[in-house]
């Protein structure tokens, strides 16, 4: 049984539907991408999966129980709220210490409990925000766009981290990105996005599909060539199983 | 000391119960133009009482409450929410002026229904404001690390299973009462200046949420005190005079801060 899924969902706006019969689900420990381009639909997507936002038709089921870490795309903390990293991951629920400082040091970021969050760069405030998804041992990790303010050697350690922590922790994951280049390397399985799902199945497969270069150009023939070049066999160190390797595009 | 200017430190004391943990909310979630818009509705409900023969307080409570709910549901969507709490808090205070002008039987006080008026502050307010701040803060508190968590983010809420569709209206909720309580103290115009500028003259010196909310009680009830000091001894109107001491000591603030 995967741990969420959406089975045919629509959902509009002002009349326009901004998911079209989208269906996907993600399965214990594997990474699964959301690519598309800005408007696609994909933060909707992350939200009507967590529940917060309720589709007009179509499914949408959780596994009864599933703990979920969300990191969102970024934190519009007012410099006026003066608060420690520590307290930020202690809230709402008062976790112990013990768990608080586990999820730092995971997320790549130990020693910070007593800076202010308004110290950090936007690097580390990305890290607390994952420390925080971390510390209710989650099921499975929502990631929106984690990168977005970070540079490319910056966005690519942020990816080995979730990958690290996926083999570390067995969660499963689901980011969404347009940093492609450095974001197939990791990624179990690729959803493209447009509205509706325009293809989906391994990066190789989803990279020469011909939906997913009609949104993003032939340009991205490199990102291929990168996956392949740096993480040639990669894939293969891990067990896990792999389906949907098809693209109906 | 007279009897009127204790009772007003006394009333003053009870609304910085409210006006410090609120005023704190108010600058973390930029709630100013709300609490200003707010202010405003007051005066129409002052109209409305007056007409409809009810206590002054029920009909303004009334009347902020209702505006507090509007101006929720309208800036929800939070697109141009700046734009419109603009437009509703002029339209409010233009409003409400012409409804006291409009109001049958003897004229109605106008300046001190803007800027507070200390001797109309009796025996029953103070045990009103009492009352109403202590239930501000006590329900503030009891929501305290929702409250701090809807603060952060919509997102975040819910993925921490909380509402903050709920946490902002019980703010906007208490906003309106805080209004309502604070009128006769300092004014339809300067009831937000009241929750904001302690809070931002606390800033630099806080080092956790609720410390800032401690010094932001201590500044202002410097101010209340303060302001009324000065106002007893070169007779200024009160409530300028309570903001023009919170204002004085933002800028000490800013001042000490620039020297670290």
């Amino acid at each position: 049984m995967s741990l969420a899924a959406l089975e045919d969902v629509t959902l509009r706006r002002n009349g326009e539907a901004v998911l079209d019969a989208v269906s996907l689900s993600v399965d214990a420990g594997e990474i699964v991408t959301l690519v598309g381009p800005n408007g696609s639909g994909k933060t909707t997507l992350v939200r009507t999966l967590l529940g917060a936002v309720p589709p007009d038709s179509g499914r949408v089921t959780r596994r009864p129980g599933l703990r979920v870490g969300y990191v969102p795309q970024r934190l519009s903390i007012d410099p006026t709220l003066p608060m420690t990293v520590g307290r930020f991951l202690r809230l709402p629920n008062r976790h112990p210490w013990d768990a608080i400082h586990t999820a730092l040091e995971d997320a790549g970021l130990p020693d910070v409990a007593d800076r202010p969050l308004a110290a950090l760069s936007g690097g580390q405030l990305q890290r607390a925000l994952l420390a925080r998804a971390l510390i209710g041992d989650p099921e499975l990790l929502i990631l929106d766009e984690p990168t977005a303010g970070l540079d490319q050697p910056g966005a690519a350690a942020f990816y080995r981290r979730i990958e690290t922590l996926r083999d570390s922790r067995g969660c499963a994951v689901l980011l969404v990105s347009h940093d492609l280049h450095v974001v197939m390397a990791a990624s179990d399985r690729v959803i493209c996005l447009n509205g509706h799902v325009c293809c989906e199945g391994t990066p190789a497969v989803v990279a020469s599909a011909p939906a997913y270069r009609a949104l993003f150009g032939d340009g991205t023939g490199g990102a291929l060539a990168l996956y392949r070049h740096e993480h040639g066999g990669h894939r293969h160190e891990h067990p896990h199983p792999h389906h949907h390797e098809t693209a109906n595009g | 000391m007279d009897d009127f200017l204790l009772r007003a430190a006394l009333a003053g004391t009870g609304l910085i119960l409210a006006t410090a943990p609120l005023g704190c909310f108010v600058v973390w979630r930029r709630m100013a133009y709300f609490g200003d818009a707010t202010g405003h509705a007051a005066i129409l409900g002052v109209a409305i009482a007056v007409v409809l023969s009810l206590p002054l307080i029920v009909g303004v409570l009334a009347t902020t409450v209702v505006f507090g709910a509007l101006l929720f549901a309208l800036t929800r969507e939070g697109t141009s929410a700046d734009t419109v709490l603009g437009v509703l808090s002029h339209a409010l205070l233009a409003i409400g002026l012409v409804g006291v002008a409009l109001a049958p039987g003897p004229r109605i006080d106008l300046e001190g229904l803007l800027f507070g008026d200390i001797l109309a502050v009796r025996q029953m307010d103070v045990w009103l404001i009492w009352a109403g701040g202590a239930a501000v803060a006590a329900i503030i508190a009891a929501r305290w690390n929702a409250l701090l968590t809807a603060t952060l983010g919509d997102d975040l809420a819910r993925a921490g299973g909380i509402d903050p569709a709920r946490d902002t209206a019980l703010l906007t909720g208490l906003l309106a009462l805080t209004v309502a309580l604070a009128l006769k103290m300092v004014g339809a115009l300067l009831i937000s200046a009241l929750l904001i500028i302690p809070a931002a003259a606390a800033r630099p010196f806080a080092r956790s949420p609720e410390g800032m909310v401690a010094l932001t009680a201590v500044l202002g009830l410097t101010s209340v005190l303060g302001g009324l000091g000065l106002s007893f001894v070169i007779d200024s109107p009160a409530g300028p005079s309570i903001i023009v001491a919170a204002a004085a000591m933002y800028a000490a603030a800013r001042v000490a801060q620039a020297a670290r």
